[in-house]
């Protein structure tokens, strides 16, 4: 009935259903997987290499899966036209997007520290002295990809060519949260294992500014 | 975020436009429609009646105009049930998962009494645990409208309910429109002319190109209405 | 309001005077020389963009809170001027970058963050030709410009962050500038920023009549 308790139901919902039909992480997973793979084949994937274009590639790989992942979000509502019904059941819209972009940043999260480990064993890259920092940076740089996919997933959904549009629009819009996720990752990965705050600090402003816009204009992105 | 209301009430339109692109879906309409009324309205397809459903249940925004209800105070907003052509509700999940979601949702109390009573009052009881995407078009129709009643709604929107269902389904729709007239709410609902649904209507209107033409509020007889529109 | 024929004769006969100053008056800078002069429609060109942008995103907001229809035709030609303007940019760093020191590109904080708003707009007025439906397209897209301006002041802030911490010779700096460089850009800039108004003023006005059109056409076929 709250914005809150709305919100709850709804992302049970969302997990339950991913749950059952784990199409999203399935294909989310192995796009980066492959991705992983292609990649190493264009450059000398020595240690000391891994550890300084890997971070970057890294998260090409979750943004680009990010993108595809995130184009079902609000298509699959209008299947049967259950945004409708969503619209009318809740008391506030701005729960429907809350509960969508937590659920991706679940998702995404799930996805990213599950190709972390496959990387680390592809490219010989230590990883678990500094596991809680690297998801701390994968929890705020995939908030803010799921904060501005969700949103764009709702513009999408009502444009033509939808599957080019969504990334088209996302990438650009990404670059603040793409260039200090992979520099903290880096940081992190480094002998010194360093926990930037100066790029998480980019990283905080991305997600609280993305987040109270879409408080204030999403319900816009809902009506018809 | 006003709250819900259940009591039967109406709705008012005042010269209510709505255009998609360069569709005039509605032509500066002047409606009311009072609480408890059960309303047929008919036409062509495309004279506007799911896009007038659509405004007046405030899921679709006019261009111009305005949508008032009549009897609600500030800070009140109608519960409102709405039916349409798509089904509203999850392949994915089951029946009673379906109606627990949107139960949750709008706050009913007692979210699975609710659900169970309504289940069985739509013969779906036995289906209970199964996938909506494994229903036939009846059962998602029945489904639907339980869906609508979750929250005991004071106001039904129904958009051509019939459509596609079994001699049985459209038996059991019939029932449940007349009961549901015979405790006061206001019923909407569009048809496509006269037939067993609209029967149970106190007042019926026709719509054609998003202009109202015939009304029997305004002194044109059932069958006109029904026939045509003109007098 | 200025006639639109008169104040095109003024903007032309700024901008003469601008070009002239540019070449003329300011005096040739030490190290780069004669090519150094395109600073004076470089940066201009870069903070008018800018202010474009800035004007875009009041047409955006606007159009949300009211729904009138010339907030989206405010919004959508100063997007359009505002990229023209970073195509300047864009096109005037290389030329400058190339005789004065010998690349084409640098990863420059303020070129490169010039380059990804160039994409981030023309993002906007791609998914403007990927909607038909007049209202809808006003306001999703005024929903992403919205989001794109929102994004300039972080992707600055990355970008420049970026670029301080893998420092690269720096290129494009304004520095301290001499009294009557001074002068030549500020006035540059003038000039500038009154080409900005013409032209959002007349995509504005082309935006307004085809809106007209498809009236009367509706109208029309109405009948």
């Amino acid at each position: 009935m709250g914005l809150l308790s709305n919100t709850a139901v709804l992302l049970q919902k969302e997990i339950q259903a991913e749950y059952r039909s784990h199409e999203l992480l399935t294909t989310a997973t192995v796009f980066i997987l492959i991705v992983i793979v292609l990649f190493s084949f264009t450059f000398d994937p020595t240690s000391a290499e891994s550890r300084q274009f890997g971070p970057g590639l890294l998260w090409l790989a979750f943004l680009f899966s990010a993108s595809l992942m995130l184009q079902p979000c609000f298509l699959k509502e209008r299947a049967n036209d259950t945004l409708s019904a969503l619209r009318l059941a809740v008391s506030d819209p701005f729960a429907i997007f809350l509960a969508k972009l937590c659920a991706n940043t679940i998702f995404l999260i799930v996805t990213e520290l599950l190709l972390l480990f496959v990387f680390a064993v592809f490219y010989n890259v230590g990883v678990l002295p500094v596991f809680p920092q690297l998801v701390l940076v994968f929890f705020l740089g995939s908030l803010g990809i799921a904060t501005t996919g969700t949103a764009l997933s709702a513009i999408s959904s009502q444009a033509r060519m939808r599957e080019v549009l969504l990334p088209l629009l996302l990438m650009p819009l990404l670059v603040p949260v793409l260039i200090p996720s992979t520099e903290a990752t880096k940081a992190l990965l480094e002998k010194d294992h360093a926990l930037r705050w100066d790029w998480l600090g980019i990283l905080i402003a991305f997600d609280v500014v993305f987040l109270t816009a879409l408080w204030l204009f999403g319900e816009y992105l809902l009506e018809e | 975020m006003s709250q819900r209301i259940g009591r039967p009430t109406g709705f008012k339109f005042t010269k209510i436009e709505k255009r998609f692109g360069s569709l005039h879906a509605l032509r500066r309409l002047d409606l009311e429609i009072a609480a408890g009324e059960c309303v047929a309205l008919t036409g062509r397809n495309g004279s506007g009646k799911t896009t007038l459903l659509r405004v007046a249940s405030q899921l679709t925004r006019p261009t111009r105009g305005e949508v008032t209800f009549p009897g609600m105070k500030d800070g009140e907003a109608p519960a409102i049930g709405y039916v349409s052509h798509a089904v509203m509700l999850y392949d994915e999940l089951s029946a009673e998962e379906n109606l627990l979601l949107f139960a949750r949702l709008m706050g009913v109390s007692e979210p699975r009494k609710r659900a169970s009573m309504l289940l069985e009052a739509t013969h779906l009881a036995s289906r209970a645990g199964s996938l909506v995407r494994t229903f036939s078009r009846g059962m998602k129709q029945r489904l639907a409208i339980a869906r609508a009643l979750l929250h005991e709604p004071g106001l039904l929107f129904l958009d051509e309910p019939g459509t596609g269902l079994d001699t049985e389904s459209m038996a059991w729709l019939v029932k449940t429109v007349r009961g549901l007239r015979d405790e006061g709410r206001t019923i909407v609902m569009s048809v496509h002319g006269e037939s067993a649904l609209s029967q149970w209507a106190t007042r019926a209107a026709r719509l054609e190109a998003g202009a109202l033409i015939a009304d029997t509020r305004g002194g044109a007889t059932f069958q006109t209405v029904f026939a045509g529109g003109e007098t | 309001m200025i006639k639109t024929g008169v104040y095109t004769f003024l903007v032309c006969a700024l901008m003469g005077v601008a070009a002239y100053a540019a070449f003329y008056v300011a005096p040739t800078e030490a190290t780069m020389g004669l090519v150094q002069r395109i600073f004076y429609l470089h940066v201009p060109s870069g903070m008018t963009s800018l202010l474009a942008f800035l004007i875009s995103f009041v047409g955006s907001v606007s159009y949300i809170l009211t729904r009138k229809p010339k907030w989206d035709w405010v919004a959508v030609s100063s997007a359009e001027v505002g990229i023209a303007f970073c195509t300047v940019v864009l096109l005037t760093g290389p030329i400058w970058a190339k005789p004065a020191w010998g690349v084409w590109w640098a990863w420059d904080a303020r070129l490169t963050a010039t380059l990804v708003l160039w994409l981030l707009y023309v993002a906007f007025l791609i998914l403007r030709t990927m909607m038909e439906d007049t209202d809808r397209r006003a306001l999703v897209s005024a929903f992403f410009g919205i989001f794109a301006f929102l994004d300039v002041p972080l992707v600055y802030g990355s970008i420049w962050w970026w670029r301080t911490q893998h420092p690269q010779p720096v290129i494009f700096s304004s520095g301290a500038l001499d009294p009557t460089m001074r002068r030549v850009f500020n006035l540059c800039w003038l000039s500038a920023t009154c080409l900005m108004a013409l032209l959002i003023r007349q995509r504005y006005e082309l935006e307004e009549s085809r809106e007209e059109l498809r009236a009367l056409e509706q109208e029309l076929e109405a009948r």
